[in-house]
């Protein structure tokens, strides 16, 4: 914490993040590639793409082991509960057109925040397991097999556009994009985005002028 | 029990949890679609059959489980060669051998297939429309010799290869095929003209056909070097159950 800037994510969040988002941009491309007839004829090497999705998908869960694995998982746990746990304000924001104006005390992450966060936390797991039965579909009838195509598929468009949507909102505020890269923000821009997180933290170092929370 | 006011709960503890109950309505969901997942499949493909027939943007066709063709190609680009520069060679023990353009093809008699396009992956298509020359009757005009067993079938992609024996290939369902669907075969599909091998699984049906060899042995093709079987039928190799894909019109 820096003056009027405070730390939004640590250094094993913001690790975790951009692992993450590189292995799954890997898998989208690698997807649609395969996915899209129009791609797959311009890019071919089939069984290349293939084994680039196969590995990459394999590797999904190895950043969040590794991070969650120390005790310098404390920040990324504490985050998480944050993003499971909708309040009172959270349902009034999802139900409102307009959300800012000080009616509602948004917390760290805002109710969009935690359903696109929500949805692709459940969404990964899925892809992953259906993804491993498509792989070693030998016990699988061919029923389940079309359905775990089907499944994976769904689940494909599904995070594509959660990601496409995550990623649109994050370019529309730099600030917020910042937090991520770099990990820390203004206090101002707390106060105006996240005014009941904003309570949690601690006073900005003497001499600093006052917020009116 | 008393309702926490809104200014007291504390973002972390207080409130529902939607993230652990997501999490577990979404795997529920991902289990029943696998267990459900091709019935559905097959009725999605049922409803959307008549949009996706006038779509002119084929994005229906990106709806998942809503069927179609879906493209593989080996390398590193889609093979092009147009009609006027395509030809096939038929060769090996023969007593003829064959170097034919598009229009010597199109000159013998015309077949037409209509049968259900199954991929060994899954997918499957209905009632897909094809025509083209028998490859028995190609074979007949080159003349086999007596030692050949086997057809080695090689594409112009430069990497793709695939086999028959004589008789499969003798039958009355394997297609030179130059029309998909009432249309010339695209590039995207293994035009200008590919193989045709109604009764097995699609990788058989081989794409950008260029080269008919007339061996005395099994050469084992691109898939069949992958781990997939030689004698492809549908629903009775790769371990798969399918429907057969019998042909339906001729």
């Amino acid at each position: 914490m820096v003056g009027d800037q405070v730390v939004r994510f640590d250094r094993v969040e913001r690790w975790l993040h951009w692992t993450n988002a590189t292995l799954v941009l890997v898998l989208i491309a690698t997807g649609s590639i395969m996915y899209i007839g129009a791609l797959s004829g311009l890019v071919g090497r089939r069984v290349l793409v293939e084994r680039i999705h196969l590995w990459t998908g394999l590797a999904l869960p190895a950043p969040f082991a590794l991070a969650l694995a120390g005790r310098w998982n404390r920040g990324l746990r504490r985050d998480a509960r944050r993003l499971g746990r909708f309040l009172t304000d959270d349902w009034l924001w999802l139900r409102r057109r307009f959300r800012r104006g000080g009616a509602l005390r948004i917390g760290k992450f805002n109710a969009g925040q935690k359903v696109n966060a929500v949805l692709v936390a459940g969404t990964l797991p899925v892809l992953f397991g259906t993804g491993i039965l498509l792989e070693w579909n030998d016990r699988l009838s061919d029923s389940w097999r079309t359905g775990a195509t089907f499944v994976h598929d769904w689940g494909y468009v599904g995070l594509t556009l959660l990601v496409a949507g995550h990623i649109a909102k994050a370019l529309a505020d730099p600030v917020a994009m910042r937090g991520m890269r770099r990990g820390l923000v203004p206090r101002r821009w707390v106060l105006h985005e996240h005014p009941r997180w904003h309570d949690e933290l601690t006073p900005p170092p003497a001499g600093a002028p006052p917020h009116d929370a | 029990m008393a309702v926490p006011r809104r200014d007291d709960e504390v973002e972390g503890r207080d409130g529902t949890p939607v993230g652990r109950r997501a999490a577990l309505g979404l795997l529920g969901l991902g289990a029943a679609g696998i267990v459900f997942g091709a019935g559905v499949q097959s009725r999605i493909a049922k409803g959307l059959a008549p949009i996706a027939a006038v779509d002119p943007t084929g994005l229906s066709g990106l709806v998942p489980g809503a069927g179609g063709f879906r493209i593989y190609t080996v390398t590193g680009d889609l093979p092009e060669r147009s009609r006027a520069a395509w030809r096939l060679r038929i060769d090996g023990l023969v007593d003829q051998p064959l170097d034919l353009g598009f229009a010597d093809l199109i000159e013998m008699e015309p077949t037409g297939i209509t049968a259900d396009f199954q991929c060994v992956t899954g997918w499957r298509v209905e009632d897909v429309e094809w025509k083209g020359v028998k490859v028995a009757d190609l074979l007949d005009r080159a003349g086999v010799q007596d030692a050949a067993t086997h057809l080695r079938i090689t594409s112009f992609d430069g990497a793709y290869s695939e086999s028959l024996t004589l008789d499969q290939a003798r039958r009355d369902d394997v297609l030179v095929a130059y029309e998909m669907l009432g249309k010339a075969v695209t590039t995207e599909h293994g035009g200008p003209v590919r193989l045709y091998v109604a009764p097995m699984y699609g990788y058989k049906s081989l794409k950008w056909l260029e080269r008919i060899e007339v061996v005395d042995e099994l050469i084992p093709g691109y898939w069949e070097e992958r781990g997939y079987a030689i004698d492809a039928w549908v629903g009775r190799s790769n371990g798969r159950s399918d429907e057969p894909t019998p042909v339906s019109g001729s």
